[in-house]
């Protein structure tokens, strides 16, 4: 769907989907580093707030997580996240190549944005990685350590709620770090703010 | 036939033996076994001098001990008349004896250098600021918590937090949760625990988890166990005082843990696939065997999270310095 070199790339469903995700994971990466460091800092979140606002933020993001997933199940935006694995690593080497040398010298970026591609091949990787491995396992190891009754009391002399947690943290910053590479990558658009643009009025060009 | 109920027999006794009832009988003093013979029974005979018949009747279940639990407490080498007073050992008893007041802990162990270590002193002190004695003075004995017949120190003896834990919390649910044993001392309601603590996240878990006087008490690091019970005003809510690095936990729920475990390794932390998950916080640790948001930490992730943090942000800045300079 082209009009004037412009490609509609963000349905509404998927930019609500994203503002609500973007908005949760913030509120979960502040409220989860002043929960794993707290009383340390006047800059972070009191602990009880912290709490209630990680546990609010938990339960939409996983439920905003369901809407994803469905949201590929039902319409064609599923297909940009489908695994092709021959020439995979050429393709991500490719894409490396052009963000450590190709992006100085003014070259033209490998694997331009089209109706067919959406995301080069670095970034639907990293996007598979995140929304289909560390997402679910936060949304899992998190469900738990709202419930920890349900986790396993010991594991080899270590609390299992220990080891749930250390999963959960693990994966929390993980996320934070995608974050904000994220972010980074997204200012390399045609202007720094074209990119943010886009993914709030739909509109690719 | 007979091999097969030596063998039955046999098996009955390591059974007992097993759940400590053969070994529990034989700590009992020898003593203790003509008190015992009613007193951990439901019934009792009694010659009765106006029938001029001898009579069995029900014990006072009040009266009745748990003999396994009797040789599981602290004082279960000690004789009956040890405490209770000699004339008991003339039956029947003389009714008059039940107002004879009872020996309180501060009898025996009060100033006697063979108990320093238990610090009863320190103890008295400590429990005479609490509310508990504010309220209601000598009438509120060490036996209102600390059954004299059952006691056992599990804060010192045991090695499963969740075991000290019950215990502890147990000795106060005797009476604020028991409107018979509250109202001994109380002529007000019992107050409704749970609606009470309904401010507690995860209230069933913490609970479970930590002891009532973790928030109840003015914890002293030089006490075993804090005996200051405070006013429910001046209860701790403050969740940063155990969920965070120097979590006041060190000092009171896992104090004997942490001493133990420093005069096992003598100071020195074990370097195994453990000690991953041993958490420095002051100069005390907590272990691998409990999580407690905000006080545990595994130093090595530490240390991954920094750099890999400092690494993504001198990525970033290094790639967009190159891109204006390359423009």
């Amino acid at each position: 769907m082209g009009t004037g070199g412009k490609l509609y790339l963000y349905p509404l469903w998927l930019r609500i989907w994203h503002a609500i995700n973007a908005l949760g994971i913030l509120a979960l990466i502040f409220s989860g580093i002043s929960l794993h460091y707290s009383g340390r800092g006047f800059l972070l979140l009191k602990f009880e707030t912290a709490i209630a606002l990680h546990n609010m933020a938990g339960v939409l993001v996983s439920a905003n997580y369901f809407l994803f997933v469905l949201g590929n199940i039902m319409t064609k935006n599923g297909k940009y996240y489908r695994v092709k694995v021959p020439g995979l690593s050429k393709r991500i080497k490719k894409q490396i190549q052009y963000y450590v040398s190709g992006i100085f010298k003014g070259e033209e970026p490998p694997y331009p944005v089209s109706e067919k591609r959406k995301f080069n091949p670095l970034q639907k990787y990293s996007y598979i990685f995140i929304m289909y491995f560390f997402l679910p396992l936060l949304i899992v190891t998190g469900f738990a350590l709202f419930f920890p009754e349900i986790i396993m009391e010991q594991v080899f002399r270590v609390s299992g709620v220990m080891l749930t947690a250390v999963l959960h943290s693990v994966s929390g910053f993980l996320v934070f770090i995608f974050l904000l590479i994220h972010l980074y990558v997204a200012s390399l658009g045609k202007s720094p703010s074209d990119n943010f643009r886009s993914i709030l009025n739909g509109w690719h060009g | 036939m007979k091999c097969k109920i030596h063998t039955l027999l046999c098996l009955i006794v390591t059974v007992f033996a097993g759940t400590g009832i053969v070994n529990g009988q034989s700590s009992v003093p020898e003593e203790n076994r003509a008190c015992l013979k009613c007193h951990a029974s439901q019934t009792f005979s009694i010659y009765n001098e106006w029938t001029e018949r001898e009579e069995k009747r029900l014990m006072n279940p009040l009266y009745i001990l748990d003999t396994v639990q009797l040789a599981g407490g602290v004082h279960h080498t000690f004789n009956c008349i040890d405490c209770h007073s000699y004339e008991y050992e003339t039956y029947p008893h003389n009714g008059e004896l039940k107002l004879e007041p009872m020996m309180t802990c501060i009898d025996c162990h009060g100033g006697d250098p063979t108990f320093a270590e238990w610090q009863f002193d320190r103890v008295e002190e400590e429990f005479k600021k609490s509310v508990h004695f504010e309220t209601h003075g000598e009438q509120f004995s060490c036996s209102k918590c600390h059954s004299q017949h059952y006691y056992r120190a599990t804060a010192r003896t045991s090695s499963d937090v969740k075991e000290i834990v019950e215990y502890s919390n147990n000795m106060c649910l005797s009476c604020h949760d028991n409107m018979t044993k509250y109202q001994l001392v109380s002529e007000h309601e019992n107050p409704q625990l749970i609606e009470i603590h309904s401010w507690l996240p995860n209230q069933a878990l913490h609970f479970r988890r930590v002891r009532c006087i973790e928030c109840h008490t003015d914890v002293q690091d030089s006490l075993m166990v804090s005996h200051n019970i405070l006013r429910k005003e001046h209860a701790t809510k403050n969740c940063v005082e155990c969920h965070s690095a120097n979590s006041m936990l060190q000092a009171s729920l896992y104090k004997y843990q942490n001493l133990r475990t420093r005069t096992e390794t003598g100071g020195n932390n074990q370097k195994s696939f453990l000690s991953l998950f041993k958490v420095n916080a002051s100069d005390e640790e907590f272990t691998s065997e409990y999580y407690v948001i905000g006080a545990s930490r595994v130093p090595f992730l530490n240390v991954f999270f920094a750099v890999v943090f400092f690494a993504a942000v001198g990525g970033i800045v290094i790639h967009t310095i190159m891109r204006m300079i390359k423009k």
